[in-house]
Parts: structure tokens; C-alpha cells; sequence
């Protein structure tokens, strides 16, 4: 019962005590009244939650000498914002927001058990009335989890559900994902949806949308924004552009990835610049090379992804023995994250050559993050070229796993995959490494610091 | 002022806030203020987002909180934390230790378990749009005056960040007080008196700072009150940095509710009804006015808006506090959900440039007549509206009386408007942060350290000093108490004198105007060695104190020589007495050992305090006996 375990909970029953009805507890000369809250799962079992009237929680811990007694029926606490109707504006594009989770879309947190609102456009609209002027907003449900427990099935079903959308008339899509991997499920969505000729959009947010900072509304007003008025029809990622709440950066779905763990700004398109931003409501393209969109199309979804391929980052003293355990668990491709422009050491290549010579697929990528790999420079490159692995170019890490779990799921020849993963098929791949494309300074010295 | 508070109802609350000295509840940053420019600027928004602050337009608050902006400014000293660009740190245990310390000496009960709370602010004094707060004990009283004063309840909160200034769409703040722990300490409402408030809050400021633990100075201890007559409502006045200002803010509050009383009735006497929101735009009628405001306003492209009170006339202009209208209160809900600047009313005009035909067209166009008032506002559209709307939302509870508030105090004992009285829905769980158990364990520590407590502390000094009963108090309460001690305890000197010293003689010296303030530590402890040393005698302290003081960076054997009091030695005084006698060889013979008390006269003005004055009666009266002998 809201986290209540053992003789706390059996106890609970049986006085008939439910979430939110009033308690007195009396112990060793304190007494408290108050509203039965749910228990954090964190907590110890032996205590109890109560809501004081003064809105405060507390504590107390059970023995068997305390005295709890139910002295009124209550409710579960509810949070969240009234919720809005708003009639359908036939002069307004139609957007679909398809929930996978995360914090944008909670509904109920599982740590406090409290209740939040179910996901209905009502609430959206409630809790960001500005999409009611963008947007006739819809709203699904493709899944409900914590994006570190997405799964390639499940990037399928968000795809099916955008494609079902789209075709069926939406002006776009936004997808409420968690921000953890939003990255790969972009880029998934990326290789998947082909015929593409309406904007899906990622979003999510950095600080839950329970609290007045949340940076979720900016997020969703911008990523309704340019799923409903872009003529962007790709795959892309529209969060905070800096840690103010002033703009939204438009990042392409194949070369966007989490660089922070907590800043607003965690999202940055690596080695290219973004596609644009929204900053009060206005579309702004910095690049004219994107897919147009069109009045007409049809998305077909191409789910075919091979689960069993690895992302291994590459370390000093990393051997042999890695590659060959993941060769007999049965992995079926590897990707590296090696170091400077595409190395590993030389312990590691009599397993590299084991692994592409039972036909698995090695590619490498850089745990630079920043810059393309190029392994022709050091004879270190030239000696792993020769034993058959795959240069990443510029890929992201990240997106060279989802391509290769992709490539795998079409053909299993190794030649047949390295054509796939040496040419661009959803921007993950540019041919100029752009100079502007990396960290601004810290420090500029125009500045004069 | 004259008022029966008891018979009026008064009831008298109050929180403490006080500042712990150790680092951030919720990170490592030091607890420190800064004054340098700013590294950066971050510019944010806060949304509203939990249905318990009210039912409210959804729209007009999308609208009200649309263009308003938090510029928080960024030093060197303040992390990610503050800047809600990364979730809290699990929580200062030194700051809880204070705060369960603080609890124990209120005779409070810790709780068994502490759960971190978010309350909610949206004034962008918090970055992430709620305060952290922890209940840490219940049920804790204290004794002032003999009398037993409720303590229900004791926290430990996050300060908020630093207003620097404020326009009508930005707000500035800085993030260097962002997250200084703070122990909050609420009385119950048990006080019936404007004065003994004030009292209370200075014993409980003591029992805090005799844990050694808390910050000192100026901003480091505000108190909140909370204040209600009957018939009126509680309101909860924020930010009393000075004790002395408590008992005007009491008393100008009630003044204030009687005449907000008072407008009620009047209005219920002349039948007004509810005002409705019914805006008029009358830019017309302001086209060629001679008010700058309004011309300026007209000339960006805005608006004049003008709302009927009806049968308000007059009212407006009723004064609640000195100084304040009800006009004024008007002007800040305008000002505060509106952002206008301010606006104008029948009730003082013509004037400010607004002539009287201006006025009478006003009346005209708003269908006013003479009893009823107009309120007008000229700035963009939207605004005006917002703000016209918050004037009727006000008129409408002046026909009910005091509405319920949150009120800051002004520097001169005045308060205004800051938002309604939250309710307890504001509170809701940190999900950052777990439950904190409070173990036995721990709280036996902090009991063994204790500190001891001011009572016990004047029974010690009553006792091992053998102080009077009230001097005992009077140092026990001083901030001079810690220097009372270690002067008594390192020179051999009559406690009496030092604590008369630190308490009296330094009063009465400020009183005459001597810049005691600048009187250190050493200053004192230097003098009472000197004193202890028998370089001085006690007499000329009060002197020595006030050259002191006029020239503190003077050393204190220099400022004897120039005032010549160094004490003279046995040998000196004896030449001296023998010198006095001699002259007055007359007198002594006449008049026998009773001349001691006429030459005694003539000596003391001759030592001017260089040596003490029963030693020199003593030789004085050998002297003559010898001499009468002899």
C-alpha cells in the first residue's frame, strides 16, 4: 500500500486506514494528527508518513507501544494544474503528442505514490495554456517508462504511432520522451521512418514538470512549435538552448546527444551546428539542408533492428578477453568508442580480428565526442583498418550503435554493412567537419579575462 | 496610540529566521555575501504548476506571469545548485545538528523521522519556485518574564536570494543567499501586547546564539509576525530585521485593520455593492493631458483604463497607516499583477497635471456620480487591464473587511502587499531528497554538548560573581556576555564594575553621544588589565572609555599619559597627602579626625582619580592621626 511493507501495512488494514484519511498517533508524550501520506520506497519500513495540518510531512516511527487511530476519511493528495477544454480551431495545424514517459509525461511518482493528472489534452492545456493558441493538440500513449529502460521494441511502437499520425493527418508530431536516451531513440526514429513528410519532434525536460522551474513548458511550446509550424520533415530533438528560459535549439535527430547530466542546455548537436531554434513562438533556420516538407506522403515504418550489438568504450588497458565475451554471449555487432581519432590498443587486436573473423561486424567511433575518426594518420589506424574494421566518419557513438543494430537487421555481410555504415542516410554523416561545430570557450579573450 | 489591545483582540505571533554559521543546506557553497559585479546573469521565468495555490483564470494568469522575468545574478561563490541547474545535495547534517540543538534548548520534541518539504514561491526569490523546508520539532515553549510562551514548531529552511532591484517586467536577485541555512522558529499566537514580542524574540535570539553556531549582524536574524484583531484577519508581515521596529509594526498594523474596519462599515452603511470588472477605455478624454505619465503612457502606444467603484468616494483617500491610503493598497495589487506603474484615483484628484475638466469628463464616460470613484491606469493595454482587475478584486474585500495577507514591512514600520496568505497546499514533498531518521544516537550527542542556558546562566553569575539579580540578567542578554567572562576570569577585577561597565556605563556614554561603536575586544580587556594591574583606578574609566572610543587606534597607556591619570604610586599619594595636611595644619587642629572629611574633599580634586579614594582616605586619616599625635 503506497509503499507500507510488513506489519506497518497489516496494521494499516486492519484499523482501515487508506492514503490521505486523518490519523492521530500517540507515542511516549507526543502526539500528532494529521493525513496519512504514502511511504518513499527509499524510506525505512517502521515509519510512518503523516501531512500535519500546517502542510508540513512527518516521520514517526512505529513501535509497539504507539497508538495510531483513524479519526476521519480523506483523499489522496492530488497535484497538478485544473485542466482546460479547449474546442477544436480548424485554422490551426493538428498536433499529436505521443507519450513514452519520462518527465515530461509522469503521471504518478513513484516515490511519493502522489497522484498526478492522467495525460489528457485537457491537462496539457491546463498545465501549458499557451499550446491552446499554437496547436489542436492530441494526445497518446505508445509507452509509459523511464527512457533508461527503452528497448528497440519499444522505439518501434513510437514509431508505428508517429507513422499511424502522420498518416492520418497530422501536421506533425511531438514524442514526450526522457531525456537520458533520447539521443538513440531519435536516431532510431531516424533510420525507421521512411517517406518522412512531417516533423517529429523529441522533447522532454531536465526538471520535472512539478516544479514552477520546470523548463518542460518552454520545451513543449517550442517542440509543438516545429511539429505544427516547420517545414521541417525529419527526425529532430527541440530542448533549451542555453540555461535561460529564452530559446529552444532545433537538433537533428542523428547527431544530437545528452551532454550534461542536470543543465537545461544538456542537448548539443555534435560536430554540426543546429538546425534552428524557436525563441518566442518565431521559427529560426540557421541551414537550408533539411528535408522539405510536403502537403502529402505516406510514412512507412522500417522496424527491423538487430538488439544484440554493443557500445564498448575503449581504455588503456583494455584486452582481448572483452571482444571475445561479447563474441560468446552472442552479440552480434560491436561498436567502439575508441580513442583520439579511432585507436585501441594493441592487446585488443587479436580479439578484434577473432570477432570480424566469425563475420561480426566492428565499427569505430571516437570517445572524443567532438571530431571525425580518421584511422589512416597513426599505424595504430592503419593496423585496425586492416583487420577489417569499420570507420564511423563523424558519427555520434550513440548513433552508430542504432545504425549498426539497423544495418544488422537488414543483411548480416560484412561488406554489405560496412556500405551501410560508411554512407549517410539520415544526416548522421557529414562530408566537411565545420569549424564552428564544437564548445564555445569558457573563456573568450576578447573578453579580456 | 491609546488602544486596548486585549480588549481589541490581539493576538501576536511571530517567526524567527536566523542564519546558521556553516555552509549551504543543499551544497558546498560557502554561506557568504557578496558585493563584486557578477560572473554571469541567468534570465528565467516561473509557471505556477500545483492547482492548490487557488482557483484561478487560468488565461490572465498565463498573461500575468508572461513577460516577467528573473535576472539572477551569479558570483563565484554560488554553484549549479543555486542556479537549479542540478538537483540538491542530500542535506547539511551540521545545519540539522543546529537545528535539533536550537530545538532541545526550546524544550521541543525532535520528530523521528525529517522529511524535506518544497514550498511554493513564485516571486523568483527561488531559483526552482519553492523554498526547502524541514520540520525538525513540535510542541517547544520557553519562559520570558515568567510567563510560557508556545514554540509549535521549529525548521530548518534554504534562505532565499537577494533582491537587488526591481522594474515592472524584470526583477534582479543574486544567488550568493540562495541556500544559507536558516532555523525557523514560530511562537504561537499567545502574544496580546505590541511589546512583549519583541522581548521574546530577543531571549530566543540569545538562546540561538548561545549554541555558538549561528551568524551574527546585520540580515542574519528577520523576524516574520503574524498579527490579527478580532473582526479583522491574520496577516503575516515579513522581514523585520529590527527588534525595536516590532511593537510599530503591531501597532500600525492595527491601526491599519481598525481602518480597514472602518471603510467596511461605511460602505455597508451606503449599500455598495459588489464592483464589477467593467474596464472603460478613456485614452480620449486623457489625449492632451498634463500629466507626463499619462502622455508618455498614450504616446508608446498605450492605453488610459478607466473602473468605476461605486459609492467609494472618498474612501480611497482614507488613511491606514501614516502615509499609506487605501489608495495605496489599491496601487499595490495594480502594481503587483498588473506591472503598471501605479495608478490614479478620483479621491486626489484634479492633480498631478490632471485638471479638474479632465475629471468631470472621467465621471461622464464611466456613468461615476458623486459618491462613487474612479480608478484609472495608463500603460500597455493588457497591463492595465491586469492591473484594474486586481483593484476590483481588492474593492471587493474591502466590502468584507481585512482580507487575509502576506505583507512586507517597510523600513519605517508600514507594511504592503505581497501576495494572499498561502495555505497549507503550498507544501508538498521534495522527491529530490529522502526521509532523514533521527536517531537516538544522535540527538544524546547533541545533548551532551548543550550549551548553557541564559537562566542558568544568570543563577552562575549571581552566584560566582556575585552580581545583582538584574545585572546578572542584563550581561546574561548582552552580547558583551562572552567578554564579561573571559575579562573576570583573566585580570583580577570586581565583576560589578565589569558588567556596570559593559552595560551601563557604555549605554550612557553612547547616550552622550561617544561613538561607542568603536570600542573592539581589546579595547575593553585592555582597560580592566590596566585596571587589574593597579595602573589605573576604577574612577576614570568612563573617560579613558570615551577617548577610546574618539581615538581607537590609540594606544591605551598613550591616551593615560595625555589625560595624566596614570595611578600614582603609594609613595607619590603619601608625599601628596602629607603635603595637603600640612597646609591645612589649621584645620586639623581645630577641628580633629573630623577635618578628614574636609581635607578628603581638597585631596580627591588633587588625584583626579590617579589612586583610588578609600586608599586615600586611609592614609589620609593616618596621616592625621599621626599628626594630632604628634
Amino acid at each position: 500500500m503506497y509503499g507500507y511493507r510488513g506489519s506497518l501495512a497489516r496494521y494499516l488494514k486492519k484499523i482501515g486506514a487508506k492514503i490521505g484519511d486523518r490519523i492521530r498517533i500517540q507515542k511516549a508524550g507526543s502526539s500528532y494528527e494529521g493525513a496519512l501520506m504514502p511511504r518513499s520506497e527509499l524510506g525505512e519500513t517502521s515509519h510512518l508518513v503523516l501531512k500535519l495540518p500546517s502542510g508540513y510531512n512527518l516521520g514517526v516511527k512505529v513501535t509497539k507501544w504507539t497508538k495510531i487511530v483513524k479519526i476521519g476519511e480523506g483523499k489522496p493528495p492530488k497535484l497538478g494544474m485544473p485542466s482546460i477544454k479547449i474546442k477544436r480551431d480548424p485554422s490551426k495545424p493538428d498536433v499529436t503528442i505521443v507519450g513514452s514517459g519520462g518527465t515530461i509525461a509522469s503521471r504518478v511518482d513513484y516515490r511519493t505514490g502522489a497522484v498526478f493528472p492522467a495525460f489528457t489534452p485537457e491537462e496539457i492545456y491546463g498545465a501549458v495554456p499557451e499550446l491552446g493558441g499554437l496547436a489542436n493538440i492530441k494526445v497518446i500513449e505508445a509507452c509509459n517508462v523511464f527512457s533508461e529502460h527503452m528497448t528497440p521494441e519499444l522505439w518501434v511502437k513510437i514509431g508505428r504511432a508517429v507513422a499511424r499520425e502522420l498518416n492520418s493527418g497530422a501536421s506533425g508530431v511531438v514524442v514526450a520522451h526522457g531525456t537520458d536516451t533520447m539521443g538513440y531513440t531519435a536516431a532510431a526514429l531516424s533510420f525507421m521512418l521512411k517517406g518522412l513528410f512531417r516533423p517529429v519532434v523529441l522533447v522532454g525536460s531536465q526538471r520535472s514538470s512539478d516544479r514552477p522551474s520546470s523548463d518542460a513548458a518552454l520545451n513543449l511550446i517550442s517542440a509543438v512549435t516545429v511539429a505544427g509550424r516547420s517545414e521541417i520533415a525529419e527526425v529532430c530533438v527541440v530542448m533549451h538552448g542555453s540555461t535561460e528560459d529564452d530559446f529552444c535549439l532545433i537538433h537533428r535527430g542523428t547527431k544530437v546527444r545528452k551532454c550534461h547530466t542536470s543543465r537545461r542546455d544538456t542537448f548539443q548537436t555534435i560536430n554540426d551546428v543546429p538546425l534552428g531554434m524557436v525563441r518566442d513562438g518565431e521559427l529560426k533556420l540557421f541551414r537550408d539542408d533539411y528535408n522539405r516538407a510536403k502537403p502529402e506522403g505516406r510514412v512507412k515504418v522500417d522496424g527491423k533492428f538487430e538488439p544484440k550489438v554493443a557500445l564498448v568504450k575503449v581504455f588503456p588497458a583494455m584486452r582481448s578477453e572483452v571482444l571475445d565475451g561479447l563474441v560468446s554471449a552472442g552479440y552480434k555487432g560491436i561498436v567502439l568508442e575508441g580513442t583520439g581519432l579511432g585507436h585501441a590498443p594493441e592487446s585488443l587486436f587479436e580479439g578484434i580480428k577473432r570477432t570480424i573473423g566469425r563475420g561480426i561486424p566492428v565499427v569505430m567511433t571516437s570517445q572524443c565526442i567532438w571530431g571525425r575518426v580518421n584511422m589512416r594518420v597513426y599505424s595504430t589506424g592503419r593496423d585496425l583498418l586492416q583487420l577489417g574494421v569499420i570507420p564511423g566518419e563523424d558519427m555520434l557513438p550513440e548513433t552508430a550503435y542504432i545504425k549498426l543494430m539497423f544495418a544488422l537487421g537488414h543483411t548480416s555481410k560484412l561488406d554489405e554493412i560496412s556500405e551501410i555504415m560508411r554512407t549517410n542516410l539520415a544526416g548522421e554523416i557529414t562530408p566537411r567537419t565545420r569549424p564552428d561545430a564544437f564548445l564555445k570557450p569558457v573563456f573568450s579573450p576578447k573578453a579580456g579575462v | 496610540m491609546g488602544l486596548n489591545y486585549e480588549k481589541l483582540g490581539l493576538r501576536v505571533g511571530f517567526e524567527i529566521h536566523q542564519e546558521l554559521g556553516t555552509h549551504k543546506l543543499f551544497c558546498n557553497c560557502p554561506s557568504e555575501l557578496r558585493d563584486e559585479e557578477p560572473l554571469l546573469e541567468v534570465k528565467r521565468r516561473l509557471r505556477p504548476t500545483q492547482s492548490e495555490l487557488g482557483k484561478v483564470d487560468r488565461a490572465a494568469l498565463a498573461e500575468a506571469i508572461k513577460g516577467k522575468v528573473f535576472r539572477y545574478q551569479v558570483t563565484d561563490n554560488v554553484c549549479l545548485v543555486e542556479l537549479d541547474g542540478e538537483p540538491p545535495h542530500p542535506v547539511n547534517e551540521e545545519a540539522l545538528d543546529i537545528a535539533l540543538e536550537a530545538a532541545l534548548l526550546l524544550n521541543a520534541k525532535p520528530l523521528d523521522e525529517v522529511h524535506t518539504m518544497r514550498k511554493i514561491v513564485i516571486d523568483g526569490s527561488n531559483t526552482c519556485g519553492f523554498q526547502r523546508t524541514i520540520l525538525v520539532a513540535t510542541d517547544g515553549h520557553v519562559e520570558v518574564n515568567g510567563k510560557r510562551f508556545r514554540i509549535p514548531t521549529i525548521c530548518l529552511e534554504e534562505d532565499a536570494a537577494r533582491k537587488m532591484g526591481e522594474g515592472a517586467e524584470l526583477i534582479d536577485y543574486r544567488l550568493d543567499r540562495l541556500g544559507i541555512p536558516l532555523v525557523e522558529i514560530a511562537t504561537g499566537p499567545d502574544f496580546s501586547a505590541p511589546y512583549t514580542p519583541a522581548k521574546a524574540a530577543l531571549y530566543i535570539g540569545q538562546l540561538l546564539r548561545a549554541t555558538g553556531k549561528v551568524k551574527r549582524g546585520i540580515g542574519t536574524i528577520r523576524q516574520d509576525i503574524n498579527i490579527s484583531i478580532a473582526g479583522g484577519a491574520r496577516q503575516e508581515i515579513k522581514g523585520v530585521q529590527e527588534l525595536t521596529l516590532i511593537s510599530t509594526v503591531i501597532e500600525r498594523e492595527v491601526q491599519r485593520q481598525l481602518a480597514l474596519l472602518e471603510i467596511r462599515d461605511e460602505l455597508r452603511r451606503r449599500r455598495a455593492g459588489k464592483v464589477t470588472k467593467r474596464m472603460i477605455d478613456v485614452t480620449n478624454v486623457f489625449s492632451k493631458s498634463g500629466s507626463r505619465v499619462i502622455r508618455e503612457a498614450i504616446g508608446a502606444g498605450g492605453a488610459v483604463l478607466a473602473v468605476k467603484l461605486p459609492k467609494f468616494a472618498g474612501l480611497l483617500g482614507k488613511e491606514l497607516q501614516p502615509g499609506r491610503r487605501f489608495g495605496t493598497e489599491l496601487a499595490d495589487c495594480a502594481r503587483l499583477y498588473g506591472k503598471v506603474g501605479g495608478l490614479f484615483h478620483t479621491d486626489e484628484l484634479p492633480g498631478y497635471g490632471i485638471s479638474q475638466e479632465e475629471v468631470d469628463r472621467l465621471r461622464k464616460i464611466t456613468d461615476a456620480a458623486e459618491g462613487d470613484a474612479v480608478v484609472f491606469i495608463a500603460d500597455v493595454k493588457e497591463k492595465a487591464e491586469a492591473g484594474l482587475n486586481a483593484v476590483v478584486d481588492r474593492a471587493n474585500q474591502a466590502l468584507d473587511g481585512v482580507p487575509e495577507e502576506t505583507r512586507r514591512a517597510l523600513p519605517d514600520g508600514n507594511t504592503e502587499f505581497m501576495r494572499p496568505l498561502p495555505g497549507a497546499g503550498r507544501l508538498y514533498p521534495e522527491t529530490d531528497i529522502g526521509p532523514i531518521p533521527i536517531t537516538r544516537d544522535r540527538l544524546n550527542k547533541i545533548r551532551k554538548r548543550l550549551p548553557e542556558l541564559p537562566e542558568q546562566k544568570v543563577k552562575r553569575f549571581i552566584k560566582e560573581y556575585d552580581l545583582s539579580q538584574d545585572l546578572a540578567r542584563r550581561i546574561t542578554l548582552s552580547e558583551n556576555v562572552g567578554l564579561f567572562e573571559e575579562i573576570v576570569k583573566k585580570y583580577r577585577v570586581d565583576p560589578t564594575l565589569v558588567a556596570s561597565t559593559l552595560e551601563e556605563t557604555l549605554v550612557s556614554l553612547r547616550r552622550d553621544g561617544v561613538p561607542v561603536e568603536n570600542l573592539n575586544k581589546k579595547h575593553l580587556a585592555d582597560t580592566f588589565k590596566l585596571l587589574s594591574l593597579r595602573k589605573i583606578t576604577r574612577e576614570p574609566i568612563p573617560q579613558i572609555l570615551s577617548t577610546l572610543a574618539r581615538k581607537p587606534r590609540e594606544k591605551v597607556e598613550k591616551i593615560l599619559d595625555e589625560l595624566g591619570l596614570k595611578a600614582m604610586s603609594i609613595r607619590e599619594l603619601e608625599g601628596m597627602v602629607s603635603g595637603i595636611v600640612d597646609n591645612n595644619i589649621e584645620i586639623v587642629r581645630e577641628q580633629g579626625e573630623n577635618s578628614h572629611k574636609i581635607l578628603m574633599g581638597i585631596l580627591m580634586r588633587e588625584v583626579r582619580g590617579r589612586a583610588d579614594g578609600k586608599k586615600v582616605s586611609e592614609i589620609l586619616r593616618e596621616k592625621i592621626k599621626s599628626r594630632l599625635k604628634g
